[in-house]
């Protein structure tokens, strides 16, 4: 057994919940938590007669999407109704796209934790009709609501370029990140709207020789704990089951398996692929969508630098940490702010603490974004640039910037009505220093005779300068001054 | 009032001369006599048709503006939705079925002030050519009582036939309007796929469906063609004026046609009885003499056009009736064992034999290995048979051909095999499959005084040409005026 | 596809199509299915190789809504023809295996 190396291979289906207002196909609203079933119509009941009209923006989100995933965005796409039977579908089938989907061959970067990025290429994402939610309870019956049924979703299908947990995390975080930074979906998944597919299998040599496990997809994971822990787990499986029996991939060995969070394992569902025969055909009640040059140059106008790139921008740039260019880059408001101010004249750094140290904590604790504050960019930058100058001090700049949350006023408005500016002046201080002096002989002496006690005596000094500037002197030009005058 | 069309008794209630009140109640005494031998209505609406009624007499009287069908009693093939009454395609399946809105044709109706009455019988879910797949009902022909009405509006064309209606609402997804309005004697125009929106019309075959009217009538199915034509944002498939604008198909319909050319294709009439050849020969004889040019085109995919709408037809209502599974509305089995038999008990329980045959032929055609041999290659002849009118209507305005290879056959002759009722579509079909607007009209009798209709067909979107086309010969022979004796 | 269409293939054909049939019923509509797609190879005799399959007819493409939430039906509505339903959901027997397929 000395002889023997794996890989895990793993590809990923992602459903992506859109962030438009009304469902796929009907005008129902998309709410989160309403009553059951209060959120249907005769399209999404699959009412008798009913029929299906797209929406624009599900359309042109799923296109802006696409292209965030760098593919290649065909000209004409069309839907297909994918058929099977299942008490939350109820007409049996789902809209979806099969042969022509409105955006293929891509690719995303996501971060290693290395520092170094990996391209996992992007086979196909297209557009769908969510299905509705059977709640199992405790009674011999289970329970069906629709409220779901038609949600606008995006499936994005990976190619098998991810080799362990951590990867398959990575990009399900990046794609978070992604699909939040363009608008297009909430991405939030405590109410669903990420779910995702493993396809999980292991390459393994073992004495020269090359095997692959059977493939195993793993159902329905809406937590990125629960995804990466189920391919950790369900790799190693694999091996230990493959040592045991040396089972083989091969035709039709394909299962379906579920997510124990309990007990922290994955469970076979299905053996094999089950005679599934989706019967895909053209959706006779639905039109094709052709694009137009025009149409996509304007969808495309809507991109924007993605997040992953400006992070490596922030870094290179602008110095920042790793960590702290990943705050600024969690969403589009905060970053675009960023960007903003400092193209104002504010410095990266000190523009990039007062946003993740002051700003994010007032966001927060508001429940809002920074573009939603009082705030300019250019007051922004105008603040950094009053500390950077010493007008203010570091620790007034957090007073001046939950003032100008509070009121809207411009910093340095707010920094004399607040008496936070700075003394600089050497002439007016020195006074101010030589009084000090005069009154305080026992800690002059103890500075000049440079014992134990000088540290002390010198803060005391310091101290009273500072009181009697009512805190407005600049600290680093009475400390000069002290020094001068106490040599 | 039973010898008034549509048209006529609209106008007499608009100017005062005749109530509504008194048009609803002679049509609701003649239903009371003939209903019960023809059987052509699942349910009617008496109470509410006499309400509407008087408020169209109040609205009469008060002078205020009036609806293109005002006060008309009218009625509606049973697979379109109405918020009234059950909803049921004659399915057992539905029997109880309640819809939550009415289909837009349907609005369109009240919206011009017609008397809704009842609704008619059809094959379950519009699948057939006699009526006699209802699971509900059994219809007669009002020429023969022994003889089916045809179908799949074979309650729609009888209840127009025996005049207990003045108009009617029919579909037509392979001749279903067209096929027993021959049958029984009456006008019945399938417009143009898009024309009239299908939102309500419980589908069958999505592609093909078609909203259009059963009327005594050329100048009445103008009329009907006036309130239900037009776009539907509702319907993603429903065209809209830019692309083809709608007319005032009445004001049209007196525009003399110049120049008339007119296609017929005579291997393809062929494969009809005699007797319905020589009348069509006879009704395309007076177009010569109106001074219409008369030329020959051979449409060499149209022998193909059965073989391609079983398949895809079948292929479509596989799949829009999936949804009937005794889950969310509709028949449910008794004490089912699991879900799994809420879906197979339920629809084996509640489907009739033609809807289970063509959702099993369906399901086949378009499962894993079969696709491209049956669905794809159908699709493939439908394209040629569209491209055989787009050829014939380079050279021609129409192409005229029967309607039906026989007049109304016996109830019971062709129900044991299946695929001789299909044969029995070879006209019809074509129509639906290139989309194209196709109108039948009564043009003699054969020997047992069954009545013969002709099938006109006209390119896209030219309802206004081709019902000018009709009411040419119209004007020649009354045969409207004459009535079955029930 | 020139083999006919036999008694095992009519019965998986009725699984996919969720219709619990007898074995009298598989037995005819094996002969009747077996007659009509004989006929409908008739469709065979046509070189389609080049040809373009027409799903549609309609000369329409990029028909939208705008992304606009309007009323719904409302609970009582939407669950008024159920065959079985409690308050707010519609009821089927226990569903033991994941069957979904989004
Ligand atoms: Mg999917
Ligand atoms: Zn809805």
């Amino acid at each position: 057994m000395a002889d023997l190396q794996y890989k895990i291979i793993v590809g990923l289906e992602i459903h992506v919940q859109l962030r438009t207002k009304s469902k796929m196909f009907c005008s129902c609203a998309l709410e989160f938590g309403a009553e059951p079933n209060s959120r249907v119509c005769p399209v999404c009941l699959g009412m008798p007669g009913s029929l299906p009209v797209m929406n624009k923006q599900a359309f042109e989100y799923s296109v802006l999407a696409g292209l965030a995933l760098n593919c290649n965005i065909p000209m004409f796409t069309k839907w297909d109704r994918k058929s099977y039977y299942y008490p939350d579908l109820p007409k049996n089938y789902q809209i979806s796209q099969y042969d022509l989907p409105l955006s293929e061959k891509g690719f995303i970067e996501i971060p290693l934790e290395s520092g170094e990025t990996k391209r996992i290429r992007i086979i196909r994402a297209h557009l769908e009709e969510d299905a509705g939610k059977n709640v199992h309870s405790a009674s011999s019956y289970s329970q069906v609501d629709l409220n779901r049924t038609g949600t606008p979703l995006l499936e994005i299908v990976t190619e098998p370029d991810m080799n362990s947990g951590a990867e398959v995390r990575a990009l399900a975080v990046e794609l978070q990140r992604l699909v939040r930074f363009i608008g297009v979906s909430e991405a939030d998944m405590q109410k669903g709207h990420m779910r995702f597919e493993p396809n999980i299998n292991m390459k393994i040599i073992r004495n020269g020789k090359e095997y692959r496990t059977p493939i195993a997809e793993v159902k329905n994971l809406n937590s990125f704990r629960a995804l990466e822990r189920s391919v950790t787990y369900e790799a190693q499986r694999q091996l230990s089951e493959f040592l045991e029996t040396g089972i083989e991939f091969g035709m039709g060995n394909k299962t379906t398996r579920g997510w124990d969070d309990e007990k922290e394992m994955t469970v076979l569902q299905r053996e094999k692929e089950e005679a599934h025969d989706y019967r895909y055909f053209p959706d006779p009640d639905l039109v094709p969508v052709e694009l137009t040059q025009e149409w996509l140059d304007e969808i495309k106008s809507r991109l924007c630098e993605l997040p992953l790139k400006k992070q490596l921008r922030y870094v290179q740039e602008y110095n920042l940490s790793d960590y702290d260019a990943g705050v600024l880059t969690a969403d589009r408001a905060t970053a675009d702010f960023f960007d903003e101010v400092v193209n104002a004249g504010g410095d990266p750094k000190r523009v990039c603490n007062l946003l993740t140290q002051t700003g994010l904590k007032i966001t927060k604790e508001k429940n809002c974004n920074i573009t939603d504050l009082p705030v300019t960019p250019k007051g922004m930058a105008d603040l950094a640039k009053m500390v950077d100058e010493g007008t203010i001090s570091a620790s007034s700049a957090t007073t001046i910037f939950e003032a100008m949350v509070q009121t809207g006023k411009q910093p340095d408005v707010l920094a004399s009505e607040l008496n936070l500016v700075q003394k600089s002046d050497a002439g007016e201080l020195e006074s101010i220093v030589d009084q000090v002096i005069a009154e305080n002989s026992e800690a002059v002496a103890d500075v000049i005779s440079g014992g134990k006690k000088e540290k002390k005596a010198r803060g005391f000094l310091m101290g009273q300068v500072m009181q009697k500037s009512k805190g407005q002197a600049n600290p680093k030009v009475v400390s000069e001054i002290l020094a001068k005058k106490l040599k | 009032m039973e010898e008034l069309t549509a048209k006529q008794l609209r106008d007499k209630i608009a100017s005062g001369q005749i109530k509504s009140l008194d048009a609803v109640n002679d049509v609701f005494s003649r239903i009371e006599k003939y209903e019960p031998v023809i059987g052509a209505y699942i349910s009617t609406f008496k109470e509410q048709a006499i309400e509407q009624a008087e408020q169209v007499d109040k609205k009469v009287s008060a002078g205020e503006p009036l609806g293109q069908l005002a006060g008309v009693p009218i009625a509606v093939k049973d697979n379109m939705c109405t918020t009234f009454g059950a909803t049921t395609c004659a399915s057992k399946i539905l029997e109880n079925f309640h819809a939550p809105y009415n289909a837009t044709a349907v609005e369109k109706l009240i919206a011009a002030d017609a008397v809704i009455i009842g609704k008619t019988n059809l094959d379950e879910f519009a699948m057939g050519s006699s009526t006699e797949n209802s699971g509900l009902k059994k219809t007669v022909n009002p020429w023969d009582t022994t003889r089916v009405p045809g179908g799949s509006s074979g309650g729609a064309t009888a209840s127009v036939a025996a005049r207990m209606c003045s108009a009617a609402l029919g579909s037509d997804t392979g001749g279903s309007i067209r096929q027993p309005a021959s049958f029984c004697g009456v006008v019945g125009l399938k417009p143009t796929y898009g024309r009239v929106s299908r939102y309500g019309l419980v589908a069958y075959g999505s592609s093909l469906d078609q909203i259009g009217p059963v009327t005594q009538t050329v100048e009445d199915a103008a009329l009907m063609l006036n309130v239900i034509a037009g776009h539907d944002s509702s319907d993603s498939t429903s065209v809209n004026e830019t692309i083809a604008p709608t007319y005032d198909y009445l004001e049209k319909l007196n525009e003399p046609v110049e120049k008339l050319k007119i296609a017929v294709a005579p291997q393809l009439n062929a494969g009809a009885d005699q007797q319905v050849q020589n009348t069509l020969h006879e009704a395309i004889n007076i177009y010569k003499n109106l001074g219409a040019e008369i030329i020959e085109v051979k449409m060499p995919h149209l022998d193909y056009a059965i073989a391609a709408y079983y398949i895809i037809a079948t292929a479509e209502a596989s799949s829009n009736l999936a949804r009937y599974d005794g889950v969310h509305y509709g028949h449910r089995t008794q004490n089912p064992k699991d879900y799994v038999e809420v879906y197979s008990k339920s629809r084996a329980e509640a489907f009739g034999q033609e809807v289970k045959r063509r959702i099993m032929l369906g399901t086949y055609a378009l499962s894993s290995g079969y696709y491209d041999a049956y669905y794809l290659k159908a699709l493939k002849v439908r394209n040629l048979i569209r491209s055989d009118f787009t050829k014939a209507f380079e050279k021609c305005d129409c192409v005229m051909m029967p309607v039906a290879p026989t007049t109304a056959f016996k109830i019971g002759e062709k129900t044991s095999d299946p695929l001789q009722m299909y044969l029995s579509d070879i006209y019809t079909i074509a129509a639906n499959l290139a989309g194209i607007p196709g109108i039948s009209i009564p043009c003699g009798f054969d020997d047992k005084d069954l009545p013969i209709g002709l099938q006109i067909l006209s390119p896209a979107f030219t309802e206004d040409k081709l019902l000018r086309i009709a009411k040419m010969y119209e004007k020649e022979n009354n045969w409207y005026d004459k009535r079955p004796n029930i | 596809m020139a083999e006919k269409i036999d008694n095992e293939q009519v019965r998986k054909v009725a699984k996919l199509s969720r219709l619990e049939l007898t074995d009298s019923e598989i037995e005819e509509f094996t002969g009747q299915l077996g007659a009509i797609l004989e006929y409908v190879e008739k469709m065979n005799e046509l070189d389609t190789e080049t040809i373009e399959p027409l799903a549609h007819c309609l000369p329409v493409s990029n028909v939208f809504r705008e992304d606009i939430a309007k009323e719904s039906l409302g609970t009582e509505k939407t669950l008024a023809n159920a065959p079985k339903k409690d308050e707010t959901y519609f009821l089927v027997p226990k569903i033991l295996d994941d069957n979904s397929g989004a």
